[in-house]
């Protein structure tokens, strides 16, 4: 071995330096990898999607366009027959991916900056702030929230605007509670007391320094959440304080066509018509799941 | 079964970890024969595979890793070919193993003496009574205190020098052929670290156990083994029976390694204080760690601050920085009183003071690039933005020994000596007139160590700065300071001119502490216990 190999200097000493991916290769190697259930979930999501954004262009009727003939059965001019009021059940459909996870949507986003925003904030204070909101919400958490939520909606009215606040609010403590224990861990981190010392505002220590860290257990979490606000919106326009008709909604429409069920032993088609809402709603929560699942697993390390 | 039948015999073996999707070689074709009743010392840098090999030699490769080719013969059967089970029927039976960690090894909901034992019991090898007995003769040997009563204790009711100890018993405990010793002391404290290694000495001589030891510290090794096997980048450099290895070693590299400690500094013109604080009493809650410390630093100097944990060492870098307000006491900077407070200090107070921590891989944001983590000082501080913020960034790096390649890299793709240099540049950044090092070189191996301290010396010396060094190693102190401060449980205990602290008459503490640093001398294990004994 001779000298110059053995001369210490810094620019060579080993490190593990991984290759240098564009972030498109990066992504294409992660879904290669990808199990079939993810596959399937992202599919599904990706065809929710399309047709929530597309639906005025998909859906041969109006939303809430109304035919003469009410109960019509499947096949002719309407493909999955018209509901109690002659509206055509297809058109519906398509129209309430749009309403109900739109909503959905909107109502885990707001969720996400009420709770995370404050989860952090009660990390990095750590003193009367953590108290006064951790215990505020311990409170909100010990009322049944679907229970709340009808509760505030009879109180406040059920329109589109308090639905999707009433539910973010009362979704923001379990993200809240989330983002401030993953948060606790990372704020007392060097480098949040390096930048306390440097001098740097609380909110350039949230944004740069904590949330970039604790991010894929929140991303997983809204996919979760989102699962669970929307089924919160179906079960409340099930109960008929949800989205208000004539807006085409998964959880009305199953109400609306619930009594269709029973017809069930003269006419198999008509009996189903309920349950294609219902279906669709399941779809999309275990599409979500799947998703969540693989995202969960392969950010939090564990292989195999 | 005599002293010197081949035990351990490991012929070309190679060890391959995957990551980044690929197949890396680790332990590139290393043997090693270690008869009955010897020790073998394994020494290299981190990555040079030496705790792969150690682990190999009990048949074991860490997940993520494989055996591609080459034979482990234990006693005649080859470890590498067994299945899973029954190599399980080997360890914790006839071969046993030491971990680093003793406190993340143990299982905190069970007591002691169960740990020790349950691989003896289990094997069959004692029945409970014999073995819990033979376990207290073991805690007895390795001088842990009261070793009746010990066992029932949980683990964290000891402290971590002893559960180190314990966990030597644990492995002695079923009396093995051999016992891998994976970095047993190096979370140590030397003063503890002393006790642990004369203990684990004494048990593997009594029992004529053959041993692998694995460290990067080479006069701990010096200590504990009969051969010296040296490895670089998973390959052999050479291996020679301790005394010659030491007193002639043959291979470059393993000069290099001898000639680390050959540090020194120049001494320096007597400037006025910097820095100074005045009787500052602090706490934590309810219990007070600083008790009246009075500290001066003269301006371009380097002031060491050294003592074991909890001695308070930490807790005054704390003060200083501002992030713990003392109760009562001042500190002056340049002439002026700072403001006790952080959030009091002015920006330009806070930029003259800078820090730079123990670990460089918390200190850094793993979410940010070179560039982000070393200028945003430069824009928080100085207003640089755009061209002018990018090329100060790459003269940083320049000054820092590293190049502009390294601008786009995350932390986790640089080496720990490189982190560390990062955290440096990004301390200078912020043009400080002061830098606290809090242990900045206890987590790096003494090459890259070596490294760093020239850099920290020369910026010294092209910047006019100070530094407040804070460490438990007093090779480092020795090497780069001009005074020392020696604090014992929240007191400083001595303060002076190096050259005064390091000469004799020396306070009790500053003795002990002094004493306890390992030397490279085979025999001043021996010779220290003789001393301390005879006192």
């Amino acid at each position: 071995m001779s000298q110059e190999q053995t001369a210490y200097s810094a620019t060579d000493e080993v490190t593990s330096f991984l290759d240098k991916r564009t972030a498109w290769s990066r992504t294409k190697i992660l879904l290669r990898k990808s199990p079939a259930t993810a596959r399937f979930g992202m599919i599904v999501i990706a065809i929710y999607i399309f047709v929530a954004i597309f639906a005025p262009w998909i859906a041969p009727y109006g939303e809430a366009e109304v035919f003469a003939q009410p109960y019509a059965p499947w096949g002719g001019e309407h493909l999955l027959g018209t509901d109690q009021i002659g509206r055509d059940i297809y058109s519906r459909m398509i129209y309430g991916a749009r309403n109900t996870v739109g909503i959905a949507l909107v109502t885990t986003i707001l969720a996400f900056v009420i709770g995370g925003g404050l989860g952090l904030a009660a990390a990095i204070n750590r003193s009367w702030l953590d108290q006064l909101l951790s215990r505020g919400v311990d409170v909100l958490m010990a009322i049944p929230s679907l229970i709340f939520a009808l509760v505030l909606l009879s109180i406040f009215g059920s329109s589109a605007i308090n639905l999707i606040l009433i539910i973010a609010i009362l979704d923001s403590t379990r993200v809240f509670r989330l983002t401030r224990s993953v948060a606790v861990n990372v704020v007392v981190m060097d480098y949040v007391e390096a930048a306390r010392l440097r001098g740097e505002g609380l909110g350039w220590i949230m944004r740069r320094e904590i949330l970039p860290n604790i991010l894929p257990p929140l991303v997983a979490e809204f996919g979760l959440r989102f699962c669970f606000v929307f089924l919160t919106i179906a079960a409340l326009s099930f109960l008929g304080v949800g989205i208000q008709p004539p807006t085409a909604d998964w959880g009305s429409m199953v109400r609306e066509n619930a009594s269709l069920i029973q017809f069930a032993q003269y006419d198999l088609k008509a009996g189903l018509t309920p349950l294609l809402p219902a279906s669709a709603i399941a779809l999309l929560t275990v599409a979500v799941n799947f998703v969540v699942d693989w995202f969960l697993h392969h950010t939090s390390g564990i292989k195999d | 079964m005599s002293k010197n039948d081949i035990l351990l015999d490991i012929k070309n073996l190679k060890i391959e970890g995957f990551s980044d999707e690929k197949w890396h070689p680790i332990v590139k074709g290393v043997d090693l024969t270690l008869r009955r009743g010897q020790i073998m010392g394994l020494i290299g840098e981190s990555g040079a595979g030496k705790s792969t090999l150690g682990l190999a030699a009990m048949g074991y490769t860490q997940p993520g890793c494989r055996i591609t080719s080459g034979e482990i013969m234990f006693d005649g059967v080859d470890l590498a070919k067994l299945s899973e089970g029954k190599k399980r029927e080997y360890w914790g039976n006839r071969i046993t193993y030491v971990a680093q960690s003793a406190a993340a090894s143990f299982n905190p909901a069970h007591r002691l003496i169960d740990q020790t034992t349950a691989s003896t019991i289990r094997f069959g090898i004692k029945p409970e009574t014999e073995a819990k007995a033979d376990a207290v003769t073991l805690y007895d040997a390795l001088n842990l205190p009261n070793p009746n009563m010990i066992g029932n204790r949980y683990p964290h009711q000891v402290s971590g020098g002893q559960l180190q100890r314990v966990m030597t018993a644990m492995a002695m405990s079923p009396r093995p052929d051999l016992i891998v010793f994976d970095e047993p002391t190096t979370a140590l404290d030397v003063t503890t670290q002393v006790e642990v290694l004369t203990a684990m000495r004494k048990v593997v001589e009594e029992f004529n156990t053959a041993a692998i030891y694995i460290t990067h510290d080479l006069a701990v090794v010096a200590q504990m083994a009969d051969f010296i096997k040296v490895l670089r980048h998973g390959n052999e450099v050479e291996e020679a029976p301790t005394r010659d290895m030491l007193s002639a070693p043959k291979e470059d590299y393993t000069k290099s390694l001898w000639s680390v400690r050959a540090l020194e500094k120049d001494p320096i013109k007597e400037q006025a204080p910097i820095l100074e604080i005045k009787n500052i009493d602090a706490s934590y809650s309810k219990v007070k760690v600083l008790n009246d410390v009075n500290i001066s630093v003269p301006r371009g100097s380097t002031v060491a601050v050294v003592g074991e944990s909890g001695s308070g060492k930490s807790t005054t870098a704390r003060v200083i920085t501002g992030l713990l307000p003392p109760m009562t006491g001042s500190i002056e900077f340049d002439g002026s009183t700072l403001p006790n407070k952080l959030e009091d200090r002015t920006k330009e107070q806070k930029r003259r003071i800078q820090m730079i921590y123990q670990m460089a891989d918390t200190a850094m944001n793993p979410r940010q690039t070179v560039r982000e983590i070393i200028g945003r000082p430069l824009e928080f501080y100085l207003g640089l933005s755009g061209a002018a913020r990018e090329k100060r960034v790459v003269e940083l790096l320049k000054m820092i020994e590293l190049d502009e390649r390294f601008i786009d890299r995350l932390p986790s793709e640089l080496s720990g000596g490189q982190k560390q240099r990062i955290c440096i540049a990004r301390a200078l950044a912020a043009e400080p007139d002061f830098i606290i090092c809090d242990e900045v070189t206890s987590a790096l191996d003494q090459i890259v160590q070596e490294g760093i301290l020239k850099l920290l010396m020369r910026l010294q010396k092209e910047l006019n700065l100070t530094y407040l060094f804070i460490t438990h190693d007093i090779s480092t102190v020795k090497a780069i300071s001009d005074q020392v401060v020696v604090m014992n449980l929240g007191q400083v205990v001595e303060q002076g001119k190096k050259d005064d602290v390091f000469s004799p008459p020396h306070p009790e503490y500053t003795e002990l502490l002094l004493s306890s640093v390992p030397e490279m001398d085979p025999d001043w294990l021996t010779n220290l216990n003789k001393v301390r004994q005879a006192s």
